[in-house]
């Protein structure tokens, strides 16, 4: 039984109600086809209502909800032969990102994602998905054997942000993330990243600098949690509905604004819903997008990421 | 007694009351914040706003910190028509805004331009942490990445004096994408052999120092400047212990390995050229 959001429950309801006419009807005598097929019309109104006009809270819980695919879901999925390598070569090995080889459409790639767990044990292996900084050094590492190898980077985001503690901050967090921002900028292969549940601030930019960034249609990338932000502007974490609205952090508000390049459609009701149907939306557009970087040049794929990032920005010239 | 006839010997002490205490009149003394000792705010000037007692030292103005820095008379403001919008409509923003420009003259929370240190020419962006706590909105990262770009034209150095709280919510992502742009833009210019100097500044934090604070070919810090990505609450809150008193500090940071140099502010431009002066073509004699 997946988990039901609070928006969805009249839907989740409805269809209880469909599931038990029906039992009725190959029980009993009575037959409620009518009934049913009145109340399955409604159903597919209903749906189409509530699924159809998502409010940006209502994606922050599709993009936290524990069941949604997460980056080795997708890495199954899309990949194969895919082998996963460890450790940054200075101090240690971070589990909340996973690092590694694989073949997409028989062509090396590496793969690099932000790894939140499923349960609670595994959640607190990964660190719920939030890094350290041997975390992005690790990223780093396989970034430059990626250019070094000439193959693409395909990068999944999925982080509430980069771990706030004191190991983290004495082993230089912001340098970490830093140094990703300005090496991702001049990486020679092309970069893709896809933001497939929460995009939390700098730690999720550290795995965020490409030539293509793209969104699921239910992930939020964002500069602060709507709650972090309620509670700075407002006083108050309960805000934090207000905050997810006045901010713009869902994919339709940020392709507006230009900051990402391309929506991945969810299946109905979000990616937990159909991963093999999740998972062929996003390769149609990986594919996609990597043949068009494909066939630039080096300088040109430069060219166009610093054009990319140049526009990036709202301001008035007095 | 007789003697008392004459004495001009108070017969009770007059403690000032708390008040009295902490009120400082506006403009003319300045109480250290620091040591709490009041000061004449002319004398603290004069000594570049270090206290002369306990050597805190009290953010900067961007052209207090401009002034003290370069060549008398040599400097150009590049970029001074950027002004901030209300790209997501967000409530109370612009009231904001409009009070911040009005309490500190500035249109924006950094200066950037080019001037001389001891003759020797450099590009800068210059943060001001009174601007919305120096936080890092599209005109910020703007101004900083056009400055790094004209830096890289013109073949001269950047310096950057960077402080800030970190991204500037109100522009929601747009506020986080100008960490990317400015990492760009130094990439570009490091490519090209710029040189960046780093100033970190109370307070380097988030946003600013998880991006151009901390790329550059040497790291400086002031004495006793916060810098770090996360705030200690959050730390705090997450971890669920006390932290040292030093935690985040200038000093922490050298310690762990994440700075060049502590550099006090009286040393600041004297340092400064000396590090121009190591990157000039023919080194001392030019």
């Amino acid at each position: 039984m997946k988990q039901v959001l609070d928006f969805e429950k009249p839907i989740v309801n409805l269809k209880e109600k469909i599931a038990e006419l029906k039992r009725f009807t190959s029980d009993s005598d009575i037959d409620l086809t009518e009934e049913i097929r009145t109340l399955e019309k409604r159903l597919a109104v209903l749906e189409e209502d509530i699924y159809g006009n998502l409010q940006p809270w209502d994606r922050v819980q599709l993009a936290r909800h524990p069941e949604r695919p997460t980056t080795l879901d997708y890495i199954e999925q899309l990949f194969t032969d895919f082998i996963e390598f460890h450790g940054d070569r200075s101090f240690g090995d971070d589990a909340a990102i996973v690092t590694g080889l694989a073949f997409y459409k028989e062509k090396p790639v590496t793969v690099i994602g932000h790894q939140r767990g499923k349960d609670t044990k595994e959640n607190i292996r990964r660190n719920f998905g939030m890094p350290h900084p041997e975390g992005y050094r690790k990223a780093l590492r396989h970034m430059k054997q990626a250019e070094k190898f000439s193959r693409p980077i395909i990068c999944f985001i999925d982080t509430k942000g980069a771990y706030p503690g004191k190991a983290a901050e004495e082993r230089g967090q912001s340098e970490a993330i830093a140094r990703n921002l300005i090496e991702m900028a001049g990486l020679t292969v092309p970069i893709i990243c896809v933001v497939i549940g929460e995009g939390g601030s700098g730690g999720a930019l550290g795995l965020g600098v490409g030539d293509e960034i793209l969104m699921l249609e239910n992930s939020t990338y964002s500069v602060i949690s709507p709650e972090g932000a309620a509670s700075i502007l407002w006083k108050d974490a309960s805000y934090a509905q207000q905050a997810a609205e006045s901010m713009q952090i869902t994919a339709y508000d940020l392709k507006k604004l230009g900051l990402i390049d391309q929506i991945i459609p969810e299946p109905k009701g979000g990616a937990h819903r159909d991963l093999n149907q999740q998972a062929s939306y996003l390769n149609e557009v990986i594919d996609h997008s990597l043949r068009t970087l494909e066939k630039y040049s080096i300088e040109e794929l430069l060219e166009k990421r610093w054009e990319k990032y140049k526009k990036m920005g709202s301001y008035q010239i007095l | 007694m007789l003697k008392d006839l004459f004495g001009k010997r108070k017969r009770y002490a007059s403690i000032p009351s708390e008040q009295a205490k902490t009120d400082v009149p506006e403009g003319l003394m300045q109480k250290c914040s620091g040591c709490h000792k009041i000061y004449y705010r002319k004398e603290m000037n004069k000594n570049l706003q270090v206290c002369p007692h306990c050597d805190y030292h009290h953010p900067l103005q961007a052209w207090q910190r401009i002034e003290t820095l370069f060549d008398e008379a040599s400097f150009e403001e590049w970029d001074k028509q950027l002004s901030t919008g209300n790209p997501l409509n967000f409530p109370g923003y612009e009231e904001k805004i409009k009070k911040d420009q009005e309490k500190t003259g500035l249109r924006e929370g950094v200066v950037t331009g080019k001037g001389t240190i001891d003759g020797k020419e450099t590009a800068f962006a210059v943060m001001d942490s009174s601007f919305r706590m120096g936080s890092m909105g599209s005109v910020i990262g703007e101004k900083i990445a056009r400055a790094i770009e004209q830096a890289k034209e013109e073949k001269i150095p950047f310096i950057i004096f960077t402080a800030s709280g970190g991204a500037r919510m109100q522009e929601g992502l747009l506020s986080l994408m100008q960490m990317a742009k400015t990492s760009v833009a130094v990439k570009r210019f490091s490519d090209a052999g710029g040189l960046m100097i780093s100033v970190m500044t109370h307070p380097t934090t988030g946003g600013v120092s998880a991006s151009f604070a901390s790329i550059g070919d040497y790291h400086l810090a002031e004495p006793g400047a916060l810098i770090g990505f996360a705030g200690r609450r959050i730390i705090e809150q997450t971890i669920r212990e006390k932290l040292p008193d030093d935690f985040q500090t200038a000093e922490f940071q050298l310690k762990h390995g994440q700075l060049d140099k502590v550099v006090h502010r009286s040393d600041m431009k004297s340092t400064l050229a000396l590090l121009l002066s190591f990157h000039q073509k023919g080194g001392k004699e030019s």
